[in-house]
């Protein structure tokens, strides 16, 4: 039975939120039990964000993920602050056109995509987070790429309905690289 | 009915709307400000009622006017707000009138932070405001029941004509979680005493909190009471899980519940036979089944996100027989499934 506890975090403004909604609605759609959590503090574009996600073939205990098994980071200081949160054997996904070091810890599986780079060269700069979700999706098998378009369609504004393919593109960039 | 991915404050407001309620007072305040969001952009389209007051203290007091006309009516505030509406959750009281009033919790005391707490436990069940009464308080753990337990909630404040309280937390307020909405339903509850107008064909009624004869205010409050004796025999809901052989009982509620449910299968997995009993009314606290499991267990652990409140009724519950500890974080803090199950070990091992 699978449980899989995900921390997604980095600045705000980078879509942290969105890519772990974009999980839930996936692993709801695939009739799994899910929770998602957000870091609601003071944040603001360029402050910290985070969110927990959980999908899971049991119902979902605490909705707070404090020990990943999935952990993916945006940006230096939450590499910084959620390296030795993850388990042992946790896979960590790291945008590494924005966070220079490598890991320290050999236990863990460390995947570096330079997201923001692959998503600029695209022309869609602020769909890192999709690039990076592609890539989980690969690795992990933690939801399936299929039938992907509609748990976006749930999350992406039914106002810019463009955005649906790019976040499409973006995600399918991510699990090619 | 499919489920769909929601957060808790927005699962409270459609849940209100289905459960037909059309009028939505309230003030802005995080971490609950969703559930005002919500009915702003809902209201206006289905001929309803969204009024962000002046303050908390208007919007309680346009919940009373609402109430009186007899509508399902509601308001909703995170805990430095719902003090402010205290005064006008004990007129309600005082004037039987049904409502719902949602807390999602925040730390306190003062404006404290705006990060989960439980710490308004003692406020929502021991009155809050002035005066002899109680509210139902309704403590929900998931999306889920933050849509049900409101539903539930209107129709046991109608049953009673009593107010009652959805008491969540920011935690449960922000997280989204499927849900399964409940079907609309057709608000039809015979409210005699209501202000709809005499058309001049009964004698008016009236609405009031106000007795100067002491007799009649005495008799006011005991005929109250009788209906808080039939609430708390008809009415305590809880959830038990793994209790049937415990040694160590874990009482918890809301987010804290969840947090345990992940020590207690840890505990179990060292061999530990720990169980939990979560009320899911705080008023009526669930005391038959913690007296009845006072009998077979080594003891208590209360899990709060305040400085032991709950844990006083738990040992009113349980006449004191057995030993209750306390495992709590306070201030916006969450204990950890590993606090937790410590907590569980020290009680196994009669370290307390």
């Amino acid at each position: 039975m699978a449980y899989t506890q995900i921390l997604i975090a980095g600045f705000g403004g980078q879509g942290v939120l969105f890519a772990g909604k974009v999980l839930a609605y996936k692993g709801l759609e695939e009739n799994k039990q899910i929770s998602w959590l957000p870091s609601y503090g003071p944040e603001m574009r360029g402050g910290t964000a985070n969110c927990s996600v959980i999908v899971s073939d049991t119902p979902v205990g605490s909705p707070i993920v404090s020990e990943p098994d999935i952990l993916i980071v945006m940006n230096l200081p939450s590499l910084d602050k959620y390296e030795n949160a993850a388990v042992p054997g946790a896979k960590v996904f790291i945008d590494s056109f924005l966070i220079e070091r490598k890991i320290e810890r050999t236990d863990i599986e460390a995947h570096y995509i330079p997201a923001t780079k692959i998503a600029r060269e695209m022309g869609i700069p602020t769909l890192a987070n999709m690039v990076l979700l592609g890539k989980v999706i690969k690795e992990t098998g933690v939801v399936s790429m299929e039938g992907l378009k509609d748990a976006l369609a749930k999350t992406v504004s039914a106002k810019h309905p463009e955005l649906l393919e790019a976040n499409l593109k973006a995600i399918q960039a991510g699990y090619d690289y | 009915m499919a489920k769909v991915l929601m957060k808790g404050n927005e699962a409270i407001a459609e849940a209100a709307i289905r459960a037909g309620c059309r009028h939505y007072f309230g003030y802005p305040i995080t971490p609950q400000t969703e559930v005002a969001a919500y009915m702003a952009k809902r209201m206006p389209k289905i001929g309803g009622t969204f009024l962000q007051a002046e303050s908390e203290i208007s919007a309680i007091n346009m919940v009373y006017g609402v109430s009186s006309a007899g509508l399902r009516v509601m308001t909703s505030s995170s805990s430095p707000g719902v003090s402010l509406k205290q005064e006008g959750i004990s007129y309600l009281a005082g004037s039987d009138l049904p409502a719902l009033i949602v807390n999602v919790q925040r730390g306190g005391p003062g404006l404290g932070g705006i990060q989960p707490s439980q710490s308004d436990y003692f406020q929502a069940t021991k009155g809050g405001g002035h005066g002899d009464y109680h509210l139902i308080v309704l403590a929900p753990a998931s999306v889920q029941e933050m849509a049900d337990l409101t539903v539930k909630a209107f129709d046991l404040a109608d049953k009673y004509r009593m107010p009652a309280m959805l008491l969540a937390d920011g935690t449960m307020g922000q997280m989204m979680e499927p849900v399964e909405l409940p079907e609309e339903c057709a608000h039809s509850v015979d409210k005699p005493w209501a202000l709809t107008g005499t058309q001049g064909k009964r004698e008016h009624n009236i609405i009031n909190s106000l007795y100067l004869v002491p007799e009649q205010l005495e008799e006011k409050n005991l005929e109250r009471y009788e209906r808080y004796k039939t609430v708390e025999r008809d009415e305590v809901m809880y959830e038990e899980y793994m209790l049937d052989d415990a040694d160590v009982c874990v009482v918890a509620f809301g987010i804290a519940a969840r947090v345990s449910k992940n020590a207690i299968t840890a505990a179990r997995a060292k061999g530990i036979k720990a169980g939990l009993i979560r009320p899911i009314t705080l008023y009526p606290f669930p005391k038959d089944i913690i007296r009845k499991t006072a009998e077979n267990v080594k003891g208590f652990v209360s899990v709060e996100l305040s400085m032991g409140q709950m844990i006083d009724d738990i040992r009113l519950a349980e006449e004191c027989k057995k030993p209750v500890t306390l495992c709590s974080r306070v201030g916006g803090m969450i204990p950890s499934p590993e606090e937790v199950l410590k907590a569980i070990e020290d009680m196994e091992g009669g370290k307390f």
